[in-house]
C-alpha cells in the first residue's frame, strides 16, 4: 500500500504556502502530519485536501538554546496550533518580539502567512519547511 | 512464567564529560553487578544494553558486542536497544521477559551513554532527533522546547497561573538537588534554592536551567536471574513483579491528550495489573524528571496524585520521603544525572538499593517494600514502567 501523501509532496506544497492534509472518506477526520491511516479510525481510505491554515494557539515556547547549526536563529517562538479542521501542527510565530511571548497567546487565533525552510544539515536527508503563523487581528 | 530477580547491580558515577570509553564505562558497571551477584562473567548467558548515541558521541556502534567481549562474556548474544531516554528500561524489560520465559537463567542488562562528552550543541541536535525529524525539527524543536510547551499547556489546561506553577516546578528541582547531595554517584551535587531556580538562565520559556536535567556520561548494569538461581546467589533478591511498555506517535499527533502522555498510562497500567498492586502500594518511585514539569506530568499519570494537583503535592511534601510516595530519592535525572542510554538501569539500581536498605541514611526510604521505575523516551514515543518488590 502506498502513502497517499508523502513527506516529499507535503514539503513541496508547503514551500508553495499550501498546507496539505488527509481527509478520511470513512469518518471525515483530517490527519496532519500525513500518516498511512486515519488518526481516528485507522482507515487507509483518505484523500489529499488543502487546509485553510487557520486555527488557534494551543501552546508555545520561546526557545533560546538552538541545536547545533541553528544558533543564529534564536530566539524563536514555536507553536502548537490546533487547525480549524481539527489536527494540531507545529510551526513558528512571526510578527511578535519572541521575548514578549506570554500566556496571553494561548487560545489566540492565528493564520498561516508563509513558510520557512530548514535547509538541512548532515544528519537530515534534505530540507524541510514549516508553516509560519501570524496572529489574526 | 517464572519469577525473575535482580541479584546484583552496578553503576558508575554519573558525570560531566569524562575520558573513559562507552565500553569501559559499561564494563565497570557490569563487573560490579556480576561480582555483587557472586557470579563470574562466564555465567552470563546474554547481554541487553541500552545505548542511544554512541555513534555520535564517540563514533562507536555495536557497543553491546564489544562490551560483552571486553568483560569476559565473549560469544554471548548481545542486543542494543534504542528508545531514546528509555533505552535501558527497554533492555531490562526484555531481559526480564527472556528469563521469565525460561529461555535464559542469568542475563546482564543495562546501558551506557556519553551525552556530556558531546557538548551542548551536538547533544541538543542529537536529542532533537527523538522528535519528528520531518514535521517538527524544521520548526527548531529541542527537547527543552517540547516540555516547555507542555508546561504552558499544563498551566492553561489546569488553570494554574504560570507564576504559581513555576514555583511548584522550582520546588520539584530543589527536592531533587536535596537528595542528590547525599548520592555519591550523582552528577550535580549542590544545594539549590527556589530563588536560584527562578533566577537561572531561561532555556526555553518557561523552563530555566535548574528546571532541566544535565547531559551526563555514565553506565549502569544489573544481573537478572530466575527465582531458583537467585535463591542460591543472594539472601536479598529483589523481584521484578510487573513490567509495562508502550509507544506513541510524534508530539503533535498526541494533540488533545497533552500534556498527559498516553503511552505512560498504557505502560503503567500493564505494570500495575501484572504486579497486582495500585499506586497506593508504591513506597518509592524513580520517575523520569528530565524537566521539572515532567515530574508533575509523570506523577499524575502514574496515579500518585490527581491531574493538575501534583505541584501542590510537592509543595506539601507528599512526594518527599515520609510523604505519600518518596519520589526520586536518588536525586533523579535532575541531580543524579541523565546518561540517556543508561538512565532506566540507573533507576532500577536505585530502587534495588532502596529496597535492600543500602543507600545513604539521609535519603533512605525506611522500610520500603515496593518500588517503581518510570522511564520516558522522546516526547512519549517510548514509555517503560517496572515494579519491584523486596524478596525477603
Ligand atoms: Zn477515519
Amino acid at each position: 500500500m502506498e502513502y497517499k501523501l508523502t513527506f516529499k509532496d507535503y514539503n513541496e506544497a508547503l514551500k508553495q504556502n499550501k498546507l496539505l492534509g488527509l481527509k478520511c472518506n470513512d469518518c471525515g477526520t483530517v490527519t496532519v502530519p500525513p500518516k498511512m491511516v486515519c488518526r481516528k479510525c485507522s482507515s487507509p481510505n483518505m484523500e489529499v485536501i488543502e487546509l485553510k491554515g487557520t486555527g488557534k494557539i494551543q501552546t508555545f515556547t520561546t526557545c533560546n538554546v538552538a541545536p547545533e547549526g541553528r544558533e543564529s536563529e534564536v530566539p524563536y517562538v514555536i507553536l502548537l496550533v490546533e487547525l480549524d479542521e481539527g489536527p494540531w501542527v507545529m510551526g513558528n510565530l512571526t510578527g511578535i518580539d519572541p521575548a514578549a511571548a506570554s500566556m496571553e497567546l494561548i487560545g489566540k487565533k492565528v493564520k498561516m502567512t508563509g513558510n520557512a525552510v530548514f535547509p538541512g544539515d548532515k544528519y537530515s536527508a534534505g530540507d524541510g519547511a514549516r508553516p509560519l503563523f501570524s496572529l489574526v487581528a | 512464567m517464572r519469577k525473575v530477580a535482580v541479584v546484583g547491580v552496578g553503576e558508575t558515577k554519573f558525570s560531566g564529560a569524562q575520558e573513559k570509553t562507552s565500553v569501559e564505562l559499561f564494563g565497570e558497571a557490569a563487573a560490579e553487578a556480576i561480582a555483587e551477584s557472586n557470579l563470574k562473567p562466564k555465567d552470563i548467558q546474554a547481554l541487553f544494553l541500552g545505548n542511544v548515541l554512541g555513534d555520535f558521541s564517540e563514533g562507536q556502534g555495536s557497543v553491546q558486542a564489544f562490551a560483552a567481549e571486553s568483560i569476559g562474556c565473549a560469544g554471548i548474544p548481545a542486543n542494543r536497544y534504542e528508545g531514546a531516554c528509555a533505552s535501558a528500561s527497554m533492555a531490562v524489560r526484555d531481559a526480564f521477559m527472556w528469563v521469565a520465559s525460561g529461555f535464559y537463567d542469568i542475563v546482564l542488562a543495562g546501558g551506557v551513554e556519553r551525552a556530556a562528552t558531546m557538548g551542548t550543541a551536538l547533544a541538543t541536535r542529537t536529542f532533537s532527533m527523538f522528535s519528528d525529524s520531518r514535521y517538527e525539527f524544521p520548526s527548531g524543536i529541542t527537547f527543552p522546547a517540547v516540555f516547555a510547551m507542555l508546561a504552558h499547556l499544563y498551566s492553561a489546561k489546569y488553570g494554574i497561573p504560570l507564576e504559581k506553577l513555576k514555583e511548584q516546578m522550582a520546588v520539584v528541582s530543589v527536592q531533587s538537588y536535596k537528595y542528590g547531595m547525599f548520592n555519591p554517584k550523582a552528577h550535580l551535587r549542590k544545594e539549590v534554592t527556589v530563588e536560584a531556580v527562578l533566577n537561572s538562565f531561561m532555556v526555553s520559556t518557561p523552563l530555566q536551567l535548574h528546571d532541566c536535567c544535565p547531559f551526563s556520561d555514565g553506565a549502569a548494569a544489573l544481573v537478572l536471574a530466575s527465582e531458583e538461581v537467585a535463591k542460591k546467589l543472594t539472601s536479598k533478591p529483589v523481584y521484578i513483579i510487573g513490567v509495562g511498555q508502550a509507544s506513541g506517535g510524534p508530539l503533535v499527533s498526541q494533540q488533545e491528550y497533552l500534556p498527559r502522555l498516553r503511552a505512560r498510562e498504557i505502560s503503567s497500567k500493564q505494570a500495575y495489573d501484572m504486579a497486582g498492586v495500585t499506586p497506593q502500594d508504591i513506597d518509592v518511585c524513580e520517575l523520569h524528571d528530565c524537566f521539572s514539569i515532567a515530574s508533575l506530568i509523570a506523577a499524575e499519570s502514574l496515579g500518585f496524585f490527581e491531574f493538575g494537583k501534583a505541584g501542590e503535592a510537592w509543595m506539601k511534601g507528599e512526594a518527599d520521603i515520609g510523604g505519600k510516595v518518596a519520589i526520586n530519592p536518588s536525586g533523579g535525572l535532575k541531580s543524579k544525572g541523565h546518561p540517556i542510554g543508561a538512565t532506566g538501569a540507573g533507576q532500577v539500581y536505585e530502587i534495588t538499593k532502596q529496597l535492600r536498605g543500602e543507600v545513604e541514611p539521609e535519603r533512605q526510604v525506611e522500610g520500603a517494600k515496593i518500588g517503581m521505575t518510570d522511564t520516558l523516551g522522546g516526547d512519549g514515543s517510548t514509555l517503560v514502567n517496572m515494579i519491584l518488590e523486596r524478596g525477603w
